[in-house]
């Protein structure tokens, strides 16, 4: 090969090969996941439309892979029962997710309580959920920055880096992570974060066969479901941590924590 | 029909009962060796600033158990990090707190503040065992037809003397100078070392029992308690064990004409217990003080979390926290070292009564803490694992917190073959 022809053909090779590798051009993760400051996602949970079937949950242990036989969960309903004499029961047999089909209420250790049915003065469910906070106290304790809030508003784990301490399991106020039981490291709903920066509804949204659950860009006003939270009286988990949960509630009681 | 299928254990699970309604995911998920890491930690600083109390303060009457709980507590500087290795989940990503430090959480600044402690009472003992190391290292050298042995201890002392062999009169001085630097700079950072410990309890929000700005301070006060009483306890018993070694000839220094009589090491161990456990009783009634302090403004505030705090405070965990903690462990052994004709017997059952006070101190803190539900509504019970069935049940149970409790005394037998705790001669300072 003579030597202009060498050169020639190198730098056909060089340009030809520049075009894919720019590709590879190194950028923030976070950046070209979501990068979306129009978008800032948030929840809104009818408390009145919740019948305890337990879909939601279910759905969102089948898609994100935590075994149905682990007694954790990234979502879980809980039953309120308040009777005529003063007397408050509640209870989350399995986060629910076989539904509620009794009607005994569950009080651990392997004992159940049967009220009567007259005796009920007020009876009703809470779904729950990580509450993606504004200002997550989960995030702050991390010592190795392995769980992170997106631009757009959703807190993750990354399971490559967590060494499994549990400070973020203590640091949550509302009992949201845990441990998975395959993968040994700190776990939490992510409002199916795969599903919804494509543009789908989270397994639970997508579940609920009443409408409990719903989601939407709070940054969108013209979202129904933000036009609801902005025009109701909505209300969210234990405000007094000054997390700002950005799960919204109608029909709230004072007793749920 | 639905298959049944077996259930999977989740962390936690194997030792955690619930009772009413707990959340579906609350577990008690810190569990035994977070109850030993703050115990051991504790020790670490509380050894050091005894060994302080001679090198800054120039308490000449500390000078033998300063030295000894010097090494000491450089032999239960790596037990500190052991029990967190234990617990985590993913114990060989550990590491990963010093690659990536999230500085907004206190854990992060574990594998700076540790590897600053570490250096600090390494380069203090080395300060105080220089002269020991060159004069050791001399012998061996001008001896005639060494064995294996020699050979491997002059190569051992001559490594450790990084070189510098002068030992004139000025470079001692020097050497005492920096020691007293050393010792100056360590008190602040052994405080910080533990102190911080206590904040990473004390700013979790989300826990009503742990959250108080006091946790730090009284993390402190009751790690120095522990420490000192840990020191009086081990240089009483070790003291018994050179007597018997002396008297019996047991022991190859036991024959040298220059060795401790039985009457010197008793005389020597009486006078050190006495103000050694003098200095026990001015930190005990600190670190009590705070924790009532605690207790009396949760009662009288009564925030939102004091029905339930109280039903736990109260009732549940009553034995252990007024009974064994406060009862066994603080009043009991306050009137024995204060109450007249004490002798060093009686203040040595009393520094193991404190050692079972502070560690009660830190199940009731740590494992009370997660007692009750984030719901209030419900209460968990530990039940810690005894016969290990798995990894997870012998690194979180009985036998894991023993493993962390008797590794800082296989370390004290080794390190002390280097840095003799009791060498007499004047050697070193």
């Amino acid at each position: 090969m003579e030597r202009r022809d060498f050169l020639k053909k190198s730098i056909i090779v060089v340009a030809g090969a520049s075009v894919p590798l720019s590709a590879l051009e190194l950028v923030d993760p976070k950046e070209v996941l979501a990068a979306n400051p129009d978008i800032h996602w948030a929840f809104l949970l009818d408390t009145h439309k919740c019948v305890g079937c337990g879909f939601c949950v279910k759905a969102c242990k089948t898609e994100n892979d935590i075994p149905f036989n682990a007694k954790v969960t990234r979502t879980w309903v809980e039953r309120y029962v308040y009777t005529k004499d003063d007397r408050r029961y509640i209870d989350s047999p399995n986060g629910a997710q076989d539904g509620y089909t009794e009607s005994r209420i569950d009080l651990g250790q392997g004992n159940f309580k049967e009220i009567d049915p007259e005796n009920v003065g007020k009876a009703f469910f809470v779904p729950k959920l990580c509450n993606h906070c504004e200002t997550p106290p989960c995030t702050q304790v991390c010592p190795v920055g392995a769980t992170y809030k997106t631009d757009d508003g959703v807190v993750l784990v990354d399971r490559t880096w967590c060494i499994g301490c549990g400070y973020c399991i203590m640091a949550c106020p509302y009992g949201a992570r845990f441990f998975h039981p395959v993968e040994k490291v700190a776990d939490k709903c992510t409002f199916c974060y795969h599903r919804i920066t494509k543009g789908m509804e989270t397994a639970c949204v997508n579940a609920c066969p009443f409408g409990a659950r719903k989601m939407c860009n709070i940054n969108d006003i013209n979202d129904p479901v933000t036009q609801i939270i902005m025009n109701q009286r909505v209300g969210v988990l234990k405000d007094e941590f000054g997390t700002k949960p950005q799960a919204f509630y109608i029909g709230l009681a004072q007793e749920v924590r | 029909m639905v298959e049944q299928v077996a259930q999977m254990v989740v962390h936690g699970e194997a030792w955690t009962v619930k009772e009413l309604f707990v959340l579906p995911n609350e577990y008690i998920y810190w569990s035994i060796q977070i109850v030993m890491y703050p115990f051991m930690t504790g020790l670490v600083a509380g050894a050091f600033v005894l060994s302080s109390l001679y090198h800054v303060f120039h308490v000449e009457k500390l000078k033998e158990i300063a030295k000894f709980s010097l090494v000491f507590s450089f032999a239960l500087l790596p037990v500190a990090m052991m029990p967190l290795m234990l617990h985590l989940q993913q114990p060989f990503r550990g590491i990963n707190v010093m690659m990536t430090p999230h500085f907004t959480s206190a854990i992060a600044a574990f594998g700076i503040v540790f590897m600053t402690y570490s250096c600090i009472v390494g380069t203090e003992i080395w300060f105080v065992y220089r002269q020991y190391f060159v004069s050791t290292a001399l012998d061996l050298r001008a001896k005639q037809n060494r064995s294996l042995v020699d050979s491997f201890r002059l190569t051992l002392f001559t490594a450790l003397t990084l070189g510098a062999w002068d030992i004139s009169k000025e470079a001692l001085e020097t050497d005492h100078k920096a020691c007293s630097k050393m010792a100056a700079i360590g008190i602040p950072v052994a405080c910080f070392l533990h102190g911080y410990a206590g904040f990473i309890f004390g700013s979790v929000k989300a826990n009503a029992l742990w959250m108080t700005p006091l946790m730090p301070v009284i993390f402190i006060c009751s790690a120095i308690v522990s420490g000192i009483a840990l020191c009086i306890l081990c240089y009483v018993v070790t003291q018994e064990i050179r007597k018997f070694m002396a008297r019996r000839h047991l022991a190859r220094w036991a024959d040298d004409p220059n060795a401790p009589t039985v009457e010197q090491l008793e005389g020597a161990k009486q006078e050190e217990v006495e103000m050694t456990s003098r200095y026990l009783v001015y930190f005990m009634v600190a670190a009590i003080t705070l924790e009532i302090l605690d207790l009396i403004f949760r009662g009288y505030t009564q925030v939102k979390s004091w029905d339930i705090l109280r039903e736990v405070i109260l009732e549940r965990d009553f034995n252990k926290i007024f009974i064994l903690q406060y009862g066994f462990g603080n009043a009991l052994p306050f009137f024995m070292m204060l109450l007249p004709g004490r002798n060093v017997r009686r203040t040595t059952i009393a520094c193991a009564l404190v050692l079972f006070g502070v560690f009660m101190m830190r199940w009731n803190v740590v494992i009370g803490g997660q007692a009750f539900s984030l719901s209030f509504a419900g209460f968990m019970h530990y039940h810690m694992p005894f016969i290990p069935h798995d990894a997870e049940t012998f690194k979180e149970g009985f036998f894991g917190a023993l493993t962390v409790m008797v590794t800082p005394f296989v370390l004290f037998y080794f390190i002390n073959k280097v840095t003799p705790a009791f060498h007499k001669e004047k050697d070193c300072h």
